[in-house]
């Protein structure tokens, strides 16, 4: 038996602890959702009518499944609420993202470009405003951008407006603010996928008379998808359920599905339907969520 | 060299502006924490009033002291499970369960935090736990041990493997080998995790807000009701003093990196 066999006999079983503790704790605390999101709202701690209860045996399974309720998913389907938020959703991740790439390309092009030595510093620029906290740099930018915040201090200042702008409150406020905080996890695997280009190919095509643009549009930005499909998933996924950035920049006229969530389970402690919310909202994010995890296996089981 | 030429003003331009607007926020955030002016936006002078202010609010105090317990526990939980789950993916071969093992490991990666803090309470609820120090710990070390596990894990792809093959043709076991050749290899991307994962159990609002239990609030649940309020420069001082502990945290990790792994690849992806 080879070497790498026989390691690979104990490695398993190092799996069992993080196992058991991913089951116990991410998997079936789905099912739990999902239960509750077929449950009846009741005025009760914890406020929802229990469906199930696996002491009463056989019987009590069958009057359990009897009394499933799919109420709370026919109130998710009927009340536009719901649905204005999830579309809402979908659009600011797919606007958002499209900014992101649109903002993030150029300056993981530029990461790619530099010389070694400053590729591994641009890189640990990037991260760093990873690791502090999302929620400060949120509140960061609420000091630049309230009422006398030092944006419309500069834009009065540079006559380019004569009364305050309002942005607080705004869409424009929490795009801002989405980009700022994804830009990191676009910028990223752009960069990993543009840094291990062969340059080669650009001065290839640029030898054979291409101009730059052509050379841009037909060979980088082509070899370029793969670290444009894994940024674009990376971001796409984690907004659509954003939470902190449209309730603290955005108005509160139009709310995304984290936003609903969070209120039907807190305010209005409506748990079965914040629950049904769940449900659908990982329904919504399946197919992007399995495209994700196939990319992420692949990059990290096969080598980098 | 072929190598100064390829960066084009554009490059360069794109590149200043991009850092620019990185930490151009943070910065400001953090000099107006220094500002003696009641009004967050008017300067009058430099001054350590709002970091007195600080450290006479007991409340703010004691949620600082909570998070940073929480964050302690979780992140070294996290680390323990993190790396047993790389260790398993990266060199278990194939195993029964082992694409539940690797999905369940890199969905919470992107999951939406409002979906994760939403399952995990109703879990608390169901079996009845207190909620409080441990539901929140269990909450980041689920969320954080997948993040020390993908870092370990792409570290431990990196590796050479004929330097385990080669303890254990020169009689090593298996643990052994591990013990003295792979893990000294791998301990810079451990470190790197533990770091990780201690900011982001710092940072998180969402799954804390939703496992927690009344009367022990973390730091960013008592920052976010305070933001909701409006601007105010005692909060400045605190997340000043926040990124201040992170900044430590990241020159140690570097550090730790730099230290140990001679081979010229980084540690840490994220």
């Amino acid at each position: 038996m080879s070497a790498r066999r026989i390691f690979a006999r104990p490695a398993r079983f190092a799996a069992i602890a993080p196992y058991v503790w991913m089951v116990l704790f991410f998997l079936v605390p789905f099912a739990f959702v999902l239960k509750i999101s077929l449950s009846q709202t009741a005025i009760a701690q914890p406020p929802y009518e229990p469906v199930f209860d696996p002491m009463a045996g056989w019987d009590a399974l069958k009057a359990a499944l009897a009394a499933l309720s799919f109420d709370n998913f026919r109130l998710l389907a009927s009340d536009d609420i719901y649905m204005f938020a999830y579309l809402r959703s979908l659009t600011v991740a797919v606007t958002a993202t499209a900014l992101l790439l649109l903002i993030g390309y150029p300056i993981a092009y530029g990461m790619a470009r530099l010389p070694k030595r400053w590729q591994a510093v641009a890189m640990v620029l990037v991260i760093v405003p990873f690791w502090t906290s999302f929620l400060i740099r949120i509140y960061a930018w609420i000091n630049i951008l309230q009422h006398d915040g030092l944006l419309n201090q500069i834009l009065l200042a540079l006559h380019l407006v004569s009364q305050p702008v309002v942005w607080l409150s705004t869409d424009s406020a929490m795009y801002i603010g989405i980009v700022y905080s994804y830009l990191p996890f676009m910028i990223l695997p752009l960069y990993a996928t543009l840094a291990k280009m062969e340059p080669a190919l650009e001065e290839a095509a640029a030898d054979l008379g291409a101009p730059p643009w052509q050379v841009f549009w037909l060979v980088t930005f082509p070899l370029s998808l793969p670290g444009v499909g894994a940024g674009a998933l990376l971001c796409f996924i984690p907004i659509v359920g954003e939470f902190v950035i449209p309730d603290l920049l955005a108005g509160s006229n139009s709310l995304m599905i984290g936003q609903t969530l969070w209120l039907e389970f807190f305010t209005n402690k409506d748990w079965p339907v914040a629950s049904a919310a769940a449900v659908v909202l990982l329904a919504v994010l399946l197919v992007p969520l399995l495209l994700y995890e196939r990319l992420q296996k692949r990059q990290l089981e096969q080598g980098r | 060299m072929r190598k100064a030429s390829r960066l084009s003003r554009f490059n360069v331009a794109s590149l200043a502006l991009g850092l620019a607007f990185l930490y151009l926020p943070i910065l400001i955030l953090v000099i107006y924490s220094f500002n003696a002016s009641r009004l967050v936006t008017v300067w009058g002078g430099w001054s350590l009033r709002w970091y007195h202010e600080f450290f006479n609010d007991r409340a703010m105090i004691e949620a600082a002291w909570m998070s940073l317990r929480v964050a302690v526990s979780s992140a070294t939980i996290a680390t323990l499970l993190g790396t047993l789950a790389a260790v398993a993916l990266s060199r278990g071969e194939r195993f029964r369960g082992r694409t539940l093992f690797s999905g369940m490991l890199y969905a919470p990666l992107v999951m939406p935090e409002v979906i994760t803090g939403l399952s995990l309470l109703l879990l608390f609820v169901a079996l009845n736990a207190e909620r409080g120090f441990w539901t929140v710990t269990i909450a980041h070390t689920t969320l954080t041990m997948c993040f020390v596990a993908v870092v370990v894990q792409s570290r431990l792809g990196s590796l050479d493997r004929s330097l385990e093959e080669a303890a254990m043709d020169l009689g090593c076991d298996p643990v052994r080998a591990f013990v003295s050749v792979t893990l000294p290899l791998i301990a810079p991307a451990i470190v790197a995790g533990w770091m990780l994962a201690f900011t982001l159990s710092l940072d998180d609002l969402v799954i804390a807000s939703f496992t927690t239990g009344p009367g022990s609030a973390t730091l960013p649940i008592r920052i976010y009701s305070e933001v909701r309020l409006g601007v105010k420069p005692e909060i400045n001082a605190i997340c000043t003093l926040v990124i201040a502990l992170i900044a430590v945290v990241i020159v140690i990790a570097s550090l730790a990196s730099k230290l140990s792994s001679s081979q010229g690849e980084s540690a840490a992806p994220l």
